[in-house]
């Protein structure tokens, strides 16, 4: 298996060079860095390439990386991460690409490379508000219809900001401020480097 | 001359064919469709999003409630993802169990589809047929796990527990006599595996009646030949996987292709359709039926001669056995840690996928190190397909639509996540 992934990781810098960033190997998959400037150039040789032949879109999300650990000041904060899958030569790409401007995040649209792109991109712009630049039907697609606000990202909080319930006064459905309070039972911790080891500090 | 408009026909949320909550907008020519916009997300749980603020394990529950026909692989698939990203190895049996286990529920799964199929487009009784089927493999489920539905069976190194060595048996009460249940008790006397052998040696019978029901029955081929034809450029265009893409012509199957647990060993074939239909979806489903049960049936055998753990014995990912945690102080301090703060998964990022009855499960985790997911990305087959649906309706009758939905397989609990 590793020699496969090293002949992929070949032909990926044989045919793009330094137009992507250096392929990185680990737990058996090969992810890449696009640039937004030639993302859909870099997606369509992917795909017509005779040596790559990357036929499928697998799945197309978004990220917001604002909260992972050792996060250094001033890296990007949202992404599109692209899983590709080849049927001819039986291997897998992730293609990975930044939005540079975390107020605005903007990437150009990939439905013109693969046409199953269009609900993955809307589900992209529904949850993290990444916009995609040429997609022909730039709607939200899983919130609610009129819903504010873009809920994946890591400063919305879990529990909403509003709620929905039956009004017998009204005689219809109203929206209201949230009345429950966030709750964490567990919280989230990432252990300090050697937590545990006898010459560690933990 | 008078001037002719297309009208707009609202199809679900409430409606029997939409296979839960989805909403289709459709625009009509007459009786032609010539557009469909699918509304979903009226079952949108924010499954990834809870998954960030849950432990890695007490994820695993939520995984049942995706496709809540096909439980137990979508379990698997987030337990492979864990698994890889941790380096735990999953012991022999509990592999065995797993690849059992995953096709009974592929056999659950396609029960169900061409059931309701049938039922959708005018075959009411294929639905009691397979219904009966499915209530045997429900047993089973219920068996080895505890549940019906929500199994939460298989945990990151391995699956809960071993397969226990007794069936659940009817009891006598007013509604059933005797006789009666001496009669459904009779396959129910032995193991588990007993009853899941005896299933897999009458199960071709039941086959060969859905065959007799539907395959030459003109009315259903009718409905379905020629109807939602994607030909293979578009079926790999538009994203789709598993019996979708083999019924266009493509002989892509993961288990094959890129086997996971103990599929390298097991002998079975690949089902492909010709046209693309939906019939030839059909055809590929009942293949798939009697393929899975040689699956089945090659587990069983592995599973009676090789007696072993079924998860994994490292303490910071599987909890020590219940006797251990008693005695010993450290197998308690394992088991409460691992229970209160969560198992501790290295940093980095996997993708995951296996082939899920609906096509391909994949699971994208982002781990920051954390006792947390950071980011779960749950791939579900059925998204794709169904975005394909306005591609495949456009210029067929209304009454093609119901036809299509039934044959993408939808289960919106898995599109909307």
């Amino acid at each position: 298996m590793s020699a496969k992934l090293e002949r992929l990781r070949q032909k990926l810098q044989e045919v793009f060079g330094d137009r992507i960033g250096e392929p990185m190997i680990s737990h058996g998959e090969v992810t890449v860095m696009a640039r937004a400037a030639n993302y859909r150039d870099v997606a369509l040789e992917l795909r017509d390439h005779p040596d790559l032949k990357f036929e499928q879109l697998i799945d197309l999300s978004g990220i917001d990386y604002s909260a992972v650990a050792g996060r250094g000041a001033g890296e990007p904060r949202f992404a599109a991460v692209s899983h590709l899958l080849s049927v001819t030569h039986n291997w897998r790409l992730r293609l990975r690409v930044f939005a540079t401007d975390d107020a605005s995040p903007i990437l150009p649209t990939l439905t013109g490379v693969w046409r199953g792109a269009n609900w993955y991109e809307r589900e992209a712009y529904d949850l993290y508000g990444i916009v995609f630049d040429g997609h022909p039907d730039p709607r939200r697609i899983l919130t609610d219809y009129g819903f504010v606000g873009h809920p994946f990202r890591k400063d919305f909080p879990i529990s909403g900001y509003v709620e929905m319930r039956y009004d017998p006064e009204q005689q219809r459905v109203v929206y209201q401020p949230v009345t429950i309070e966030p709750r964490e039972v567990t919280p989230r911790i990432v252990r300090e480097e050697g937590y545990g080891k006898a010459d560690g500090r933990g | 001359m008078a001037e002719i408009k297309n009208y707009h026909l609202n199809f679900g949320p409430q409606h029997p064919a939409a296979h839960g909550v989805l909403r289709l907008i459709l625009e009509l020519d007459g009786e032609v469709v010539v557009g469909a916009d699918p509304h979903i997300g009226l079952l949108h749980r924010g499954t990834e999003k809870l998954a960030e603020t849950r432990t890695w394990l007490q994820t695993v529950p939520y995984l049942d409630r995706l496709d809540y026909v096909s439980m137990m692989c979508n379990e698997h698939a987030y337990c492979l993802a864990v698994e890889k990203l941790l380096g735990v190895e999953v012991p022999i049996r509990a592999q065995y169990i797993r690849v059992m286990m995953d096709e009974v529920t592929r056999i659950l799964n396609h029960l169900l589809n061409i059931g309701t199929h049938a039922l959708d487009i005018g075959a009411m009784t294929m639905v009691l047929y397979t219904f009966r089927e499915r209530e045997d493999l429900m047993d089973v489920y219920e068996a080895v796990s505890g549940a019906r539905l929500h199994a939460a069976y298989y945990r990151p190194g391995g699956v809960y527990r071993d397969l226990p060595d007794r069936m659940p048996q009817y009891q006598t009460n007013r509604f059933k006599n005797d006789a009666t249940v001496k009669r459904l008790n009779a396959a129910r006397e032995g193991s588990v595996l007993d009853f899941i052998e005896d299933f897999t040696n009458r199960f071709p019978a039941y086959v060969a009646e859905y065959h007799t029901l539907l395959t030459d029955n003109r009315i259903w081929k009718q409905r379905t030949v020629d109807v939602g034809v994607v030909s293979p450029e578009d079926a790999l265009q538009l994203c789709f996987t598993g019996p979708m893409l083999r019924g266009s012509g493509i002989a892509w199957d993961l288990r094959k292709k890129q086997p996971y647990e103990v599929y390298d060993r097991m002998d079975f074939d690949i089902p492909v359709g010709t046209n693309g239909d939906c019939y030839d979806r059909y055809l590929v489903r009942m293949e798939e039926f009697l393929q899975s049960n040689r699956i089945v049936k090659q587990c069983v055998d592995w599973l009676r001669k090789n007696p072993g753990p079924v998860i994994s014995d490292d303490h910071k990912v599987a909890p020590p056995s219940r006797e251990a945690m008693k005695g010993n102080m450290e197998e308690l301090i394992h088991h409460f840690k691992l229970f209160t703060e969560g198992m501790y998964v290295p940093p980095g990022e996997v993708y995951a996928a296996i082939e899920h009855p609906k096509g391909e499960f994949g699971i994208w985790a982002v781990s920051d190190g954390a006792n947390k997911p950071y980011r779960i990305k749950l791939r579900s087959p059925g998204f794709p397909h169904l975005a394909a649906l306005t591609e495949m309706c456009k210029g067929h009758m209304i009454a093609d639509v119901t036809a299509i939905i039934g044959t993408i397989d939808l289960v919106l609990g898995d599109t909307d996540r």
